[in-house]
This record gives structure tokens, sequence and C-alpha cells, in this order.
């Protein structure tokens, strides 16, 4: 019952831009972006009363790390009431991803010395440069992306994380850092620029957390 | 080849006694067939100053010879009038003297200079236009094919041994403005030509066999406030009656199931497909040049970013064009091409199923005027940095993506039609 798709046709690259929006949300960090490499296959399956399901296979890797491919299996699954819930996502990574826990630790420990709070905005600037002190909060602005495309994503969107327009360290009382951003994220059907607020916690064990 | 400066050097020497500004002055080139079009320049100069730069006297025309010309700017529509009820074969060679001069003497009216490896904004991509013509004359001709609605000249540069009989493959880059690889595309494919011209072999078979129109930039306005106001414009800068929002989308402007899906009717939206086909005066001055030029025009290529696509029609349609299977053996091929450079993976096929199904598109229209091989280029990347691609990664971009410009170009030529 599960129709085989052709990767080079947009059903099958939407679903797996909702699985990589994912991954990213639970996988990435300041020291870590997860890219497609590539759509290996997809199928779909239509399920009565529930809603779209896609079965993929991807290669991913870490926009940090060129040499290393990680296969993934991911199931996508659209519910009927697209526009009110999140899309499902289960997601199986084959292989290791490389360890970022020296960056993640510096990170951390220049974040917490700063005297003043950091704010930066356009990230990348218009001619797509990222100075390289803020290429972590480049990439922990793809962790809030990740997330914000994952919940909003529909089987007619396709989302990409543009720009950061905004973004602004929180110091707080825990051991937690805050950033609030505003990023722009590109829609690709409508083409239309969407700026999202999103608050990210992040702390090198727990990961990130995001709330909108 | 430098004898176009040398000569502009001694115009703006010889004239400026009588000419404090030679702005809007334009410099003709023709080639009278007949002792009859020998006489129509006569007369021109008998009723009107004509500065004469080759040959330097109206005297020694004779039928055959090129011939080149400077006449006032208030007198250089009343010429081609003329040129064109005398049926004789010309060229503006210089659309602007001024703007020529003032590229080559690097005075204040261009404020940052040209670089094939940075994006350039439109002042500077203005003068460019008018430099790299005016260095390359046997290779390089300039013309305006309309104005922008806020009245820039939209230039096209037509790439190409003269020769009688050619055929031409137009290739505009622009059309979204906030996609600024696109425009530095077109300049990079430019300046490929004129300096491997005479070196590599194909470029040399290319311009010798073929034309090429190539449109560095067709949305100016919007390209300009992405420069001045807002880096993510997409659509024109035209005025919506009845609307507070600005902008057509100029790829759901054209006569190609206009507006029939993919498109809105809100002119608030990015997406928006005007109130007719080739409303914008842009997407109608490239429609009213292909048109015109139909019998020549074999192959339509057209620059977007981002995604890393090589699309053919239909995107109005998930109907197959009737020469799918070739388009799509020629895209496969073309790709491969481009990825053999830096391993850059590019996704093809008909634009529907590709990306998504949008009516009024320009590759579209082209195909259905019966350029067969008609072709939508996005280019780097597929998201990581989307519209603001580093400068960095300009070279290679164009680099790769020449490549499969050139198999597409090399292709049409061995399938002439």
């Amino acid at each position: 019952r599960a129709m085989e798709l052709s990767p080079s046709q947009f059903p099958a690259g939407r679903a797996a831009a909702v699985a990589l929006g994912y991954l990213r949300y639970l996988r990435g960090g300041p020291g870590r972006a997860l890219e497609l490499r590539e759509l290996r296959s997809a199928r779909r399956q239509d399920i009565d009363d529930v809603g779209h399901k896609y079965y993929l296979e991807l290669e991913l890797g870490d926009v940090l790390d060129k040499d290393r491919t990680v296969k993934c299996t991911a199931e996508v699954l659209y519910p009927l009431e697209s526009t009110s819930s999140a899309p499902d996502v289960q997601v199986a990574l084959q292989g290791e991803l490389r360890s970022t826990e020296q960056a993640d630790k510096e990170f951390y420990n220049h974040i917490r010395s700063l005297e003043k709070e950091l704010v930066a905005e356009n990230i990348p600037d218009s001619h797509g440069n990222v100075p390289p002190e803020l290429e972590p909060i480049h990439l922990l602005a793809w962790v809030a992306s990740g997330y914000v495309i994952w919940q909003n994503s529909t089987e007619n969107t396709k989302f990409h994380l543009a720009q950061v327009k905004h973004v602004r360290q929180v110091k707080r009382s825990d051991e937690d850092l805050q950033f609030d951003y505003v990023i722009l994220l590109h829609e690709m059907v409508s083409q239309e620029l969407l700026p999202w607020q999103v608050t990210v916690l992040w702390h090198p064990q727990r990961g990130a957390r995001v709330s909108q | 080849m430098w004898a176009l400066v040398v000569l502009i050097g001694a115009a703006s020497v010889s004239a400026h006694l009588q000419d404090p500004s030679f702005d809007g002055q334009k410099v003709f080139r023709v080639i009278p067939q007949n002792d009859e079009q020998v006489e129509t320049l006569n007369s021109l100069a008998s009723i009107m100053e004509v500065d004469f730069w080759q040959p330097d006297s109206v005297a020694v025309v004779k039928p055959k010879m090129q011939v080149d010309f400077r006449v006032e700017a208030e007198k250089s529509s009343q010429v081609e009038d003329l040129l064109k009820e005398s049926e004789m074969e010309y060229e503006v060679l210089i659309d602007n003297l001024q703007a020529a001069l003032d590229a080559q003497f690097d005075s204040k009216a261009r404020s940052a200079s040209h670089s094939y490896e940075k994006y350039n904004d439109w002042d500077t991509i203005a003068a460019w236009t008018a430099d790299i013509a005016a260095q390359n004359p046997d290779l390089i001709s300039r013309s305006v094919i309309g104005k922008t609605y806020e009245g820039r000249s939209i230039y096209l540069l037509k790439l190409g041994k003269s020769g009688s009989d050619k055929k031409a493959i137009f290739i505009d880059c622009g059309f979204h403005a906030r996609e600024w690889i696109s425009p530095a595309f077109c300049q990079w494919f430019v300046k490929e030509a004129v300096e491997t011209y005479g070196k590599d072999s194909v470029t040399t078979t290319l311009l010798d066999k073929l034309d090429f129109y190539v449109l560095p930039v067709i949305n100016i306005d919007g390209y300009v406030y992405t420069w001045t106001k807002d880096r993510m414009w997409r659509k024109t800068r035209s005025k919506n009656a009845g609307s507070s929002c600005y902008g057509t989308d100029p790829n759901r402007n054209f006569d190609a199931g206009w507006c029939t899906i993919g498109a809105s009717k809100s002119p608030c939206a990015s997406t928006y497909c005007g109130s007719a086909p080739e409303s914008e005066k842009e997407t109608k001055a490239l429609a009213d040049f292909i048109r015109e030029n139909l019998s020549t025009i074999k192959a339509y290529v057209t620059i977007h970013s981002y995604s890393q696509l090589l699309l053919f029609p239909y995107s109005y349609t998930y109907d197959l064009p009737s020469n799918y299977q070739e388009l799509n053996s020629l895209v496969k091929a073309a790709s491969e091409e481009l990825a053999s450079l830096y391993n850059t993976k590019y996704t093809y096929g008909p634009g529907a199923e590709t990306i998504y199904p949008a009516a009024g598109g320009s590759d579209d229209w082209a195909y259905d005027q019966g350029i067969k091989y008609s072709f939508t280029f996005e280019l780097r990347d597929t998201g990581r940095y989307g519209f603001l691609l580093p400068e960095s990664q300009i070279k290679p971009t164009c680099e790769e993506t020449l490549l499969a410009v050139k198999y597409i170009a090399n292709y049409v030529l061995e399938h002439l039609y």
C-alpha cells in the first residue's frame, strides 16, 4: 500500500525537509548543523482517517565535517488536520556524528563570561558573511529553525532558514544559556519570508529546548 | 580592440569645445548593403550633425562597409526611425557616450569598482556593460530593450563574432531581486567569453557560429531595492492599483497558463501574477525582444537561485513537452557536466513535478513560442545560505554553471532547427 516516490520530485523533498528540521532540533547545537547530502529513496502511504506517511532513506552530514556521511531512516506522518497539528516524525541514525563536546564547552564558557549580553543581527549579512565568532550563534539558530520548521510544515510547504534577523542573549540565574531569536524563514512554495520569534535554551549536557 | 577606446578618447577631445557633455549621445554601427542605403547615410549627414568615427567621412562610405557614427541625444530616435525605414542593418554600439567615458576615466560616476567575484550594485553593473562592450567591439555590443517601471534602461549584451544568418541563444539573469548569484553568473559568462575567445576552441566555435544575448539584470528596480531597502525582496517595484503593496512576480507574469496555478491574485503576495500577462514593463520588454527575434533565437536559459535544479517545461501543467525525452537527457548530461567540477549535485526534470507547479513562467512561455530548448537554472545552494550565498562561492558556482551552459549551447549548435 506504500507507493514508491521519485526522490527528485517535490513531495519526497518536502518530507525530507521536515525530517531534517526535526533532526536539527534534536541533534544540532552551536557546534553542529546537519545538512541533507542525498535523499536515497522515498515511499508514501495514505492511511485512511489518519494522514499521509512518508518513509525516507536519507544521507546526512555535519556542515563542519565534510568527510563523514551518516545514514538515516525517517518516517514523517502528516496528519489530516495538518494546519493544526505538527507532523509526527520518527528517525533512526546509523552511525556516529562527530563529537562537539569540546566546542560546546568553549562556547558555553565564552558566553557565560561575557559582561554584556550578546546582541547581533543579520546573520548572515547581505553578502553571505558570518563573522567567525558568531558562527555558533548561527548554528544554534538552525536548531531553533529546525523546531519551527518541524512544527509548522505541511505537504504544501517547504521551509528553509533564510537569515537570523536579530538575536539577543538573556542572562539567566540557572545554568542554561538563553537566546531570543527573530528568524526569517523562507517558504519555497509561496516564496514568502516569514519572521518567527523563537527562544532557545541551551546547555552542553542538556542540549537545546525551544519555546515559541 | 583598442581602436574604439582610442576613438572615444579622440572624440572626447575633438568634440569637447562644442559639447560639454555627451550624456544620452549614441554611437551607431551600420552596414549599408547597397548604394541606396549609402545615400540614406549621406542625406542623414546633411540634415543633422553626424560625427563619423569610422570611416571619418561619409564621403568614403561604400556598400558593405561597417560605419560607426555619433549623434546627439535628441536626434537619436529620429536616426533610428530613418534607419528602420531604410531597412538598414544597425546596432547601437554605445547607448550613452557619457556613461562609457565615465567608465573609462574612473570618475565619481561609479562609487564601487567592478569585480567578478563580488556582488556588484546596479550602478556598477550598468557601467560594466558599457565598459565591456566598449573594450570588445568585435565581440560585444550593448543595446537597450526597454525601461523598467522606475525608468531604468534595461541593457542587453549581444555576444558573438559578427556574421550573417547566425542563430542565437538568449540568457537572462536577475528575474528575482534577492537572487544575487544570478546576475553574478551573467557577468561571469560574458567575462569568460571575452577572455577565452581565440584561446579555448569550444568558446571560439560557439561565438563564431552563434550569438549569445545576455541580459545581466532584468528586474533592475527590484535588484536596487535589495541593495537599498530590503535584501529579501523578490518582485518588481511597480505600484499596484488599489493596494499599498508593490510589485509583481516577473516569473508569474508571462502568458503561459497565466495565473492558473502556483501564483497569487493578491498584489501583496510574493507570487503575485500581475494585473495581466506582461503587465510589467520589464517582462513586456523581454517578451517583445524575443518575439522580434524569434526566427533566430533557438534556446532560452533563465538563471535563478537557490535549490540546485535544472528545469525544463512545463511548470504551468503536469503535461510533458513533446521533446521531453530529448530535454531530459540533455539536462541529465548538463547536470553531470556541472557536477564534474566540484561535485555539486543538481536535481533535474520538468518544473511542475520537480519544484512545484507554477504558471506564468518565462521558460514555459518561450517554449510555447517555439523555442524548443528552454531551461531554468536554480543555482547554489540548497538552503544553508540560500539567497545569502557568500561571495567566496561566486567563482565556483559560476565556473560549474558555465560548464552546464556551454554543454547546452554546444548541443543546440549541433541540433539547430
